[in-house]
């Protein structure tokens, strides 16, 4: 075998190895979508956010517009602090709600804005105070299992 | 009797356990004698393209197959799983993120030693066997510097590429089946795939995996060949060796990697 | 004829010159020399003088240190105790870079050829060339070809070693030890599993070669009857000590017994037919008593 073949198989396969990682970070990670570029920060405060994770999406009306951050716990208030990072190209008013939701059933859970009507809006670093905790199943469970047990025992 | 019988086999035991570290304290410092004497490998990079030659590209067919393979067994499997659950459009999640955290790195890096591994190692073997690697020496050439570096570094570079190849390629088969054969939703498949892959987590950390893998494989098989007995049967017992340990080496480097990478996610 | 090939491309290669000698300092003297591999002695009491110009045989039977003597003088193993001087520098003293420098201008000849069986004859002879001078390509081809030519092998450039016989492999392998001039050759059983005519080659060219070279040789064989019509000098070794030396006549005419038993090859003598064993007698009451 030859010098040159030599080269221009390794070159080949050099080549090909780069097009497999080029394909990976494009069309199979979120390497382009990523790069949002500018963001500026929030933190929310929540009672109980389940099974919230870091990185977790942030969508409003259905749109991804920013991820978790970080998530800790305020030994002070024994509440959840959660920071977020959004997009600087969306601005969202200062009566923003914000809810944990779970996309599906048992599917990964997400952060939900859902926008009032001020027309001041978050500026970075705010912290919202008005939350809504994610549903806990158990809970809902044992909820519906009591009001059902309510309604037989009133009907006798 | 009884107690001579007894004694033996505690200094038999005594002396494999001190033979295994010694065998680990000689292998470091083989590492550390390929490392200095790089200079060699680097500078004439022909000598290592050469070698990417054998080691990555004669490895490509066998790669490029099994990934398409494992890609579609896991498109299938995957599948069947989901679809009781509702969420055959999650297959792609499934499929691509199996491969690019795990089957990509570990499936091709077992393939690279039992491959490429095993063939460094005979080749190395053999020319200690035939005193290729004496010549060498007394030609005031250094063996580890021509032979062995060039070796150590090809199975390196290659190590990343064939595990990136193995998951693009997975990836390919798990469309093939999912999308094309069973019908699951393109868009989603690949929406949904790109929503929860993420590029530095992932993918990056997948990347990392290989190339330890391939430092790992490129140093039991460089050290095996170097270090065989130069008999038929010395080059053939460690040809083995290298198979079986660095198989081993790669699932337990694995768990530590994993363990360090994927922690709190 | 091969002597004019060789003489006409004695040009000196850049970074080592040529040193000069005392001539009537031996090339290579080994003093008192011991070597110990795992707590068993190999080699004891060593004394050899090898002078230039002169081809020096070391025989003895398998496994009895003449290999292990020859990897001492080139550096690959160290000795115990004692004294292995070549070209002035002893070898124990010597760092690694010293003992590359060394072995620059030593040819070995290893005992089947160990050519790199991934080039070809031609790159074989060029890679000492290639490796540790800056010349150019045609100037190589040029000097390889000379070497190819003393061993009477210019038309097998082409070939793979594994397209060689033995014989020939072993000459190529010499051209290859001879590639940069050497000051000493050394042999390590260069007549092992030859035909006659390959043999009588090779015992040919290295006499022709060690005085066209005008450089030592050191020959390490078993095989009587070829080595003693090339060499000038005998080194009898036998179980790590060197027993007889002398000429060739000295030699064939040694009233020694070990030396007798070999030069004529007897089967039975001071080397014993028998591996030492407990009395016969006594092995055979404890097989029949095995057998009751």
């Amino acid at each position: 075998m030859n010098r040159a073949t030599l080269d221009l198989w390794v070159g080949f396969f050099v080549a090909i190895g780069l097009a497999a990682l080029l394909f990976l970070a494009l069309k199979v990670g979120n390497l382009a979508s990523t790069q949002v570029g500018e963001t500026y920060r929030l933190q929310a405060e929540f009672d109980n956010i389940g099974g919230l994770k870091v990185r977790a999406p942030i969508k409003s009306a259905g749109v991804v517009v920013g991820r978790v951050s970080e998530i800790r716990f305020d030994p002070e208030s024994y509440r959840a602090v959660v920071g977020m990072q959004v997009d600087n190209r969306y601005k969202f008013p200062r009566d923003t709600i914000l809810t944990i939701n779970t996309s599906g059933l048992l599917g990964e859970q997400y952060i939900g804005f859902e926008v009032g009507g001020d027309t001041e809006m978050l500026k970075d670093g705010a912290t919202i105070k008005k939350t809504q905790s994610a549903v806990v199943l158990e809970k809902l469970i044992s909820q519906f299992m009591f009001n059902k047990a309510q309604d037989d025992s009133g009907k006798k | 009797m009884q107690d001579n019988y007894l004694s033996g086999g505690l200094r038999g035991l005594g002396r494999r356990v001190t033979s295994r570290i010694w065998r680990l304290g000689f292998a470091s410092r083989f590492l550390l004698a390929i490392l200095l004497y790089s200079g060699t490998a680097l500078r004439r990079f022909g000598l290592t393209i050469r070698e990417i030659y054998f080691t990555g590209v004669l490895s490509l067919v066998i790669i490029l197959v099994s990934g398409l393979f494992v890609g579609m067994v896991l498109g299938l499997q995957g599948y069947d799983t989901l679809q009781r659950y509702g969420s055959s459009e999650a297959l792609g999640i499934l499929v691509a993120l199996s491969l690019v955290r795990e089957l990509g790195p570990v499936v091709a890096a077992l393939l690279f030693a039992s491959r490429a591994g095993s063939a460094i190692t005979a080749e190395i073997g053999l020319m200690k066997a035939t005193e290729q690697l004496s010549a060498m020496e007394m030609m005031a050439i250094s063996p580890i510097a021509r032979v062995v570096a060039p070796r150590f570094w090809a199975g390196v570079i290659s190590m990343p590429i064939l595990a990136a190849l193995f998951s693009a390629l997975g990836i390919f088969g798990g469309y093939l089946v999912g999308v094309q054969l069973i019908g699951v939703d393109e868009g989603s498949f690949w929406s949904q795939m790109q929503a929860s892959v993420d590029f530095r987590e992932d993918i990056l950390n997948g990347v990392i995996k290989s190339f330890v893998f391939g430092l790992i494989v490129s140093w039991i098989a460089v050290f095996e060949g170097y270090d065989c007995e130069p008999t038929a049967e010395g080059v053939s017992g460690a040809t083995t060796r290298t198979v079986v340990t660095s198989s081993l080496a790669i699932l337990a480097a694995d768990f530590i990697l994993t363990a360090f990478m994927f922690r709190g996610v | 004829m091969i002597w004019l090939a060789i003489q006409s491309d004695r040009m000196p290669l850049p970074n080592h010159p040529r040193p000069r000698f005392v001539s009537s300092e031996p090339l290579v003297k080994l003093t008192d020399v011991n070597f110990t591999y795992d707590r068993r002695p190999v080699l004891q009491g060593i004394n050899m003088e090898i002078h230039r110009g002169k081809v020096v045989a070391i025989m003895g039977l398998s496994g009895c240190g003449k290999t292990t003597t020859l990897r001492l003088i080139g550096g690959q193993l160290k000795a115990t105790s004692g004294e292995v001087k070549v070209a002035g520098q002893v070898i124990n003293d010597l760092d690694n870079d010293g003992l590359y420098q060394l072995r620059r201008r030593m040819g070995m000849l290893f005992q089947f050829g160990a050519l790199f069986t991934d080039m070809s004859v031609y790159d074989n002879v060029a890679f000492q060339m290639r490796e540790h001078t800056d010349l150019p390509e045609d100037l190589i081809h040029d000097m390889v070809m000379m070497k190819l030519h003393a061993v009477g092998l210019r038309g097998a450039h082409h070939l793979m070693p594994s397209e060689l016989s033995g014989g020939m492999a072993r000459r190529v392998a010499l051209a290859r030890a001879i590639a940069l001039d050497p000051l000493l050759i050394m042999y390590d059983e260069p007549f092992a599993g030859l035909d006659p005519i390959s043999l009588s080659i090779i015992g040919e060219l290295i006499r022709t070669l060690n005085h066209a070279l005008g450089c030592s040789s050191i020959v390490v064989t078993h095989d009587i009857q070829e080595s003693l019509k090339i060499v000038d000098y005998v080194y009898f070794v036998s179980e790590g000590k060197i027993v007889a030396e002398g000429t060739p006549d000295d030699i064939k005419h040694s009233k020694e017994p070990y030396v007798h038993q070999f030069v004529w090859g007897e089967p039975d003598g001071p080397v014993s037919f028998h591996y030492p064993a407990r009395p016969y007698g006594e092995e055979i009451y404890r097989e029949t008593a095995r057998a009751r």
